[in-house]
């Protein structure tokens, strides 16, 4: 039997370990106990979400799940060692080390994840620190102020007299200063002060307002059901700004598009999002972001939507780990988003396969809008948007592989590469032996 | 006749502050605090030496730089830059657009007025 057949004995596996029953763990993750027998046995092929749900559910990486722990084992401690240069390590001896001292093992991964998590954490501060507006303006603020009394207090302490009219002013500016600095000084201590709930290093507000969104999804379907949801407490005030801009731009996607006639017809024209743009007469960017918005749970399909501007950079990511697309590091430029960004107003529909992803076939959309009047005098601004769902696996091969980021996606020969992978030297070594 | 000297600043306490030091030092000292219309004012009224900010309304310190060394008049004025953002990229874009002298804040007054004297005896 093929190994990728195998991720629902493993699953079973894993369940029973923990002494768990079907119901309670579909119930953890959010799916029937009918649905998870199915999976169990081989009968349903899951990966993205789903397989994420369960693995959490589980406490196991989905990797484990999906590729088996074995292979997993020896990939990562293989990886460990060549992304380290500081220390020879003997390669061709991983299975020997992983099968005599497995606890060992285990230390050893553990303690290379948790190295790239921190590692992580500090390229985000570092680069927050090096490029973060409000950062800047806040420290511009408390080195203004800071001059501004260091200079003015050492006229008044000189040796040379003052008249009083100046030292009036010179008194009534320091105290100024002092107010501004306070103020500038707390702002500052808020803003670095505030750590995410696991202790990580503090968001950007891009991913302040994704988190927002993740952590309490009713925000988006109280939107769609046409009403304007509260505006939930955000850090910054970039975030409130940047999430209010996004209820703006649902909620005039739900007008032109209203929930129960919508979902309706989408179910009929199975989510075919030109058929339901030429229905509606919108564009399909409006089509796609409404995707985006109906529930698993009233039986729809699931989705990832990812917006970018005409840089490349991800201005709205939803979903998105499910399916491999990530705001870390460089992301693969062979998704359909960035080619939709090089035909503007030209839809795009292509079957990816995510490396990494069990084999799991997603359909995406893309389509590139401008944003800006076309003008003589500037640029013209465009945004792409990306719906991305997940099927079932064709007969036909799909034609385009896409991967996490160069540096750790394993293909050889991809024209698209911009950086040797890092896990190149692994699979030389296989080769080896 | 005592040397004349520019600040150009937009933060009103730190330009009374120079504007004071350098008066008791013997300078006219004339004030702008906007970044827009710099250029056009040094170009009315030119002065012996310019206190320049990076960070002012309008216009940078940078482009006023860069606009002063392509006129003629004002290619070889002295010019000392202030500025709050100490990177070295920014000392690296202020020495190729030809500034005199760089410094970053927050500075003491005594290191300002011996620059501005060094700078006035070039």
């Amino acid at each position: 039997m093929p190994q990728r057949q195998l991720t629902g004995t493993r699953i079973r596996e894993r369940r029973l370990d923990l002494g768990l029953r079907q119901a309670d763990l579909a119930s953890k993750a959010g799916i029937s106990a009918s649905y998870l027998n199915l999976i169990e046995h081989n009968r349903r092929r899951i990966g993205g979400k789903i397989l994420n749900d369960l693995a959490r559910a589980l406490n196991v990486d989905a990797s484990m799940l999906s590729e088996g722990t074995e292979k997993v084992v020896l990939d990562q401690l293989r990886s460990a060692a060549v992304e380290q240069n500081e220390i020879e390590v003997e390669i061709d001896r991983t299975e020997e080390f992983a099968g005599r001292t497995p606890g060992w093992a285990a230390l050893v991964l553990a303690q290379a994840r948790r190295i790239e998590r921190l590692e992580g954490r500090v390229q985000a501060l570092t680069d927050r620190l090096a490029h973060d507006p409000q950062l800047a303006a806040s420290l511009h603020d408390v080195i203004t102020a800071v001059t501004s009394i260091r200079s003015t207090s050492s006229i008044l302490v000189g040796e040379e007299v003052i008249d009083r009219d100046w030292q009036t002013r010179f008194h009534r500016n320091i105290y100024e200063d002092s107010q501004r600095l306070a103020e500038s000084s707390r702002a500052l201590v808020q803003y670095l002060d505030a750590p995410t709930e696991d202790g990580g290093a503090p968001l950007s507000p891009n991913e302040e307002v994704e988190a927002e969104i993740e952590k309490n999804p009713d925000l988006l379907y109280t939107l769609v059901s046409g009403d304007r949801p509260e505006l939930p407490y955000l850090r910054s005030r970039a975030a409130q700004s940047m999430m209010d801009g996004i209820f703006d731009r649902f909620a005039a996607d739900v007008i032109k598009l209203p929930q129960g006639l919508f979902e309706k017809t989408a179910r009929e024209m199975a989510y075919d999002p030109e058929k339901l743009a030429r229905h509606f007469d919108v564009q399909i960017d409006v089509v796609l972001r409404r995707l985006a918005l109906l529930r698993v749970e009233d039986g729809h399909p699931e989705t990832a939507l990812a917006i970018c501007d005409r840089a490349g950079a991800l201005t709205f990511l939803r979903n998105g780990a499910a399916f491999g697309l990530s705001r870390t590091g460089f992301p693969c430029p062979l998704w359909p988003i960035y080619e939709a960004l090089t035909h503007p107003l030209r839809p795009l529909r292509q079957v990816v396969m995510f490396q990494g992803n069990d084999g799991q076939e997603l359909l995406c959309y893309a389509v590139a809008v401008p944003t800006s009047p076309p003008s003589f005098e500037a640029p013209q601004l465009i945004e792409g948007v990306m719906l991305v769902i997940p099927r079932n696996p064709s007969a036909k091969r799909t034609e385009l592989l896409v991967g996490p980021g160069c540096r750790v996606c394993q293909r050889s020969g991809c024209s698209a590469r911009r950086e040797p992978s890092i896990l190149s030297e692994i699979e030389e070594v296989h080769q080896t032996f | 006749m005592a040397k004349r000297v520019l600040v150009i600043e937009d933060e009103p306490n730190i330009t009374e502050a120079i504007s004071f030091i350098l008066s008791r030092d013997g300078w006219t000292v004339h004030t702008h605090s906007d970044g827009e219309t710099a250029n056009e004012r040094i170009k009315a009224t030119p002065p012996d030496l310019i206190i320049l900010d990076v960070m002012l309304p309008g216009k940078s310190g940078f482009d006023i730089l860069r606009d002063l060394r392509a006129e003629e008049g004002t290619s070889d004025l002295p010019v000392l830059m202030l500025t709050a953002r100490g990177q070295a990229r920014d000392r690296e874009l202020a020495e190729k657009l030809g500034v005199t002298q760089f410094m970053t804040k927050p500075f003491s007054n005594a290191e300002v007025l011996e620059s501005v004297r060094a700078l006035a005896r070039d």
